[in-house]
């Protein structure tokens, strides 16, 4: 991230090289209950990007030493496939999976209603099995949709969106070539009912007022997969009427 | 916004009426205001309006907003009716996997026979099936059970089916009539824990019938009522016959 100033990321017409205008983003659909052995599971799919998501539990939390007297911990695993990328990934943790696992559980724990479960642990599972930039947002999405299908209460769904910077221009929803070859990323995790930010990250550079203008396109971007999100629990649970 | 209409069998569903539309609500979707009313479970007032926190089918009765879960799981409450499987032994009690967050403990004291220190395996070793009653369950998810009761007892022969905790009252009927109706039409003695374990008891055909019409419970239970599947059930044997 810092931006290549000789590749050139947006056509003379100002679109973007897939075509989008800059405040469009990828088309996503998502679909709830797709693993039966998971009390709740999802698959989002946003652009060329696939997470899968599990969600066990609520369950006792072992081993003991990360119970918590007062509230239940979620223990997110994120994962991406060796397959996901035209580059084979070795298989197992890394760094980076487990600074997203980090960051998603702890922005998962701002909204779910955790006091509920003492001493429990909610495992959710996130598996990419197709990424092309945005893999945090998407599988955040996905655990979103999970949770709720498995009937753990949250205060909220929460939607993974991001936004960035491409020469000098603020666009939605980065794509591969964008997020590699860009300015600035900005993913964040909101509460579109409540208009909170659960989670944010930040690469890049962003001046305050295209950070205002990012996430101006976050949130119209989050109220969008909101609505997905919804329409694909009620797809589940009435039969095909939403 | 999703409605269905509630099929017979479902009045506790429907506001007590039944036909009434109901409404499915998603985490965090507002419900409604909150002035001169009450939040019930899955629902959480946020200023003056009601959130909803978990998937499922709005209800208002008694002047109280709940949700209706379509998925939950079984959180044990004193005096549940519960079917547990011995999941470990001690030296003087039993812990059970009741399916629910946390293991059930049975202490020799709780059992109905009179249990010698070391000797709990002689009497239930792991695996074996019980029904047995929640005595006690503090704050911090600690479930004590019992079979000191009427009708506890190891259940040493039949099958035992799980089914969602939402669906309980939806097998039961008004008055347990639909789980009379699946007694008589499988002619099978059958329990319906608390837990969502369902122990089933009869002959081959009649244990195989009673466990398919579960399974279909368990596959629509969401958007058909379970009167209809065991009306379905009950003419599909009547045909056989």
């Amino acid at each position: 991230m810092g931006g290549y100033g000789d590749v050139q990321l947006l056509n003379d017409d100002g679109s973007r090289l897939d075509g989008r205008k800059v405040d469009e983003m990828r088309p996503v659909s998502i679909e709830a209950g797709v693993l039966p052995a998971a009390d709740g599971s999802a698959m989002v799919t946003h652009g060329l990007n696939v997470a899968v998501a599990a969600v066990y539990g609520p369950m006792e939390a072992h081993p003991r030493k990360i119970q918590r007297q007062d509230r239940a911990v979620i223990d997110v695993r994120y994962n991406m496939a060796p397959f996901s990328t035209s580059d084979r990934i070795r298989p197992g943790f890394n760094r980076r999976s487990r600074e997203i696992s980090k960051v998603t559980a702890e922005a998962l724990e701002s909204v779910v209603l955790v006091e509920r479960y003492p001493r429990s642990k909610i495992r959710v599972e996130i598996e990419i099995l197709a990424a092309e930039a945005g893999t945090r947002c998407a599988g955040i999405t996905a655990a979103a949709v999970a949770l709720a299908d498995a009937g753990i209460p949250m205060r909220d769904m929460i939607v993974g969106v991001a936004s960035g910077k491409i020469e000098d221009t603020v666009v939605l929803d980065l794509d591969k070539a964008e997020d590699n070859y860009g300015q600035a990323d900005l993913p964040v995790g909101i509460l579109p009912n409540t208009g909170e930010i659960a989670f944010l990250q930040m690469d890049g550079d962003l001046s305050p007022a295209e950070y205002e203008l990012a996430m101006e396109y976050n949130f119209k971007a989050a109220r969008e997969i909101h609505d997905i999100m919804v329409d694909a629990l009620q797809r589940r649970y009435e039969g095909g009427e939403a | 916004m999703g409605w269905r209409v509630a099929a017979n069998g479902e009045k506790r569903m429907s506001q007590g009426q039944v036909g009434a539309e109901q409404r499915l609500v998603t985490p965090g979707m507002a419900v409604g205001p909150s002035t001169g009313k009450r939040a019930g479970s899955g629902i959480i007032a946020a200023e003056d309006t009601f959130v909803a926190t978990q998937l499922g089918w709005l209800r208002e009765r008694n002047n109280t907003v709940s949700v209706d879960p379509i998925n939950a799981a079984y959180m044990p409450r004193s005096g549940d009716l519960v079917v547990g499987i011995v999941a470990e032994v001690r030296n003087n009690l039993w812990f059970m996997n009741i399916n629910g967050s946390f293991q059930g403990l049975l202490p020799m004291s709780l059992a109905p026979w009179k249990v010698e220190f070391g000797a709990a395996r002689q009497h239930m070793d792991v695996g074996d099936v019980v029904l047995a009653r929640v005595q006690e369950v503090d704050e911090c998810h600690n479930v004590v059970l019992t079979m000191k009761g009427v009708g506890l007892r190891r259940l040493n022969q039949g099958a035992v089916e799980s089914i969602p905790v939402q669906h309980i009252d939806r097998v039961r009927g008004e008055n347990n009539s639909l789980l009379q109706r699946m007694r008589d039409a499988f002619d099978c003695r059958i329990m319906v824990g608390e837990n969502g374990r369902v122990w089933i008891d009869g002959s081959s055909e009649g244990t195989s019938g009673a466990r398919s019409a579960l399974h279909r419970l368990v596959r629509e239970g969401h958007t058909t009522a379970f009167e209809t599947i065991l009306s379905e059930m009950e003419n599909k044997t009547k045909g056989d016959a």
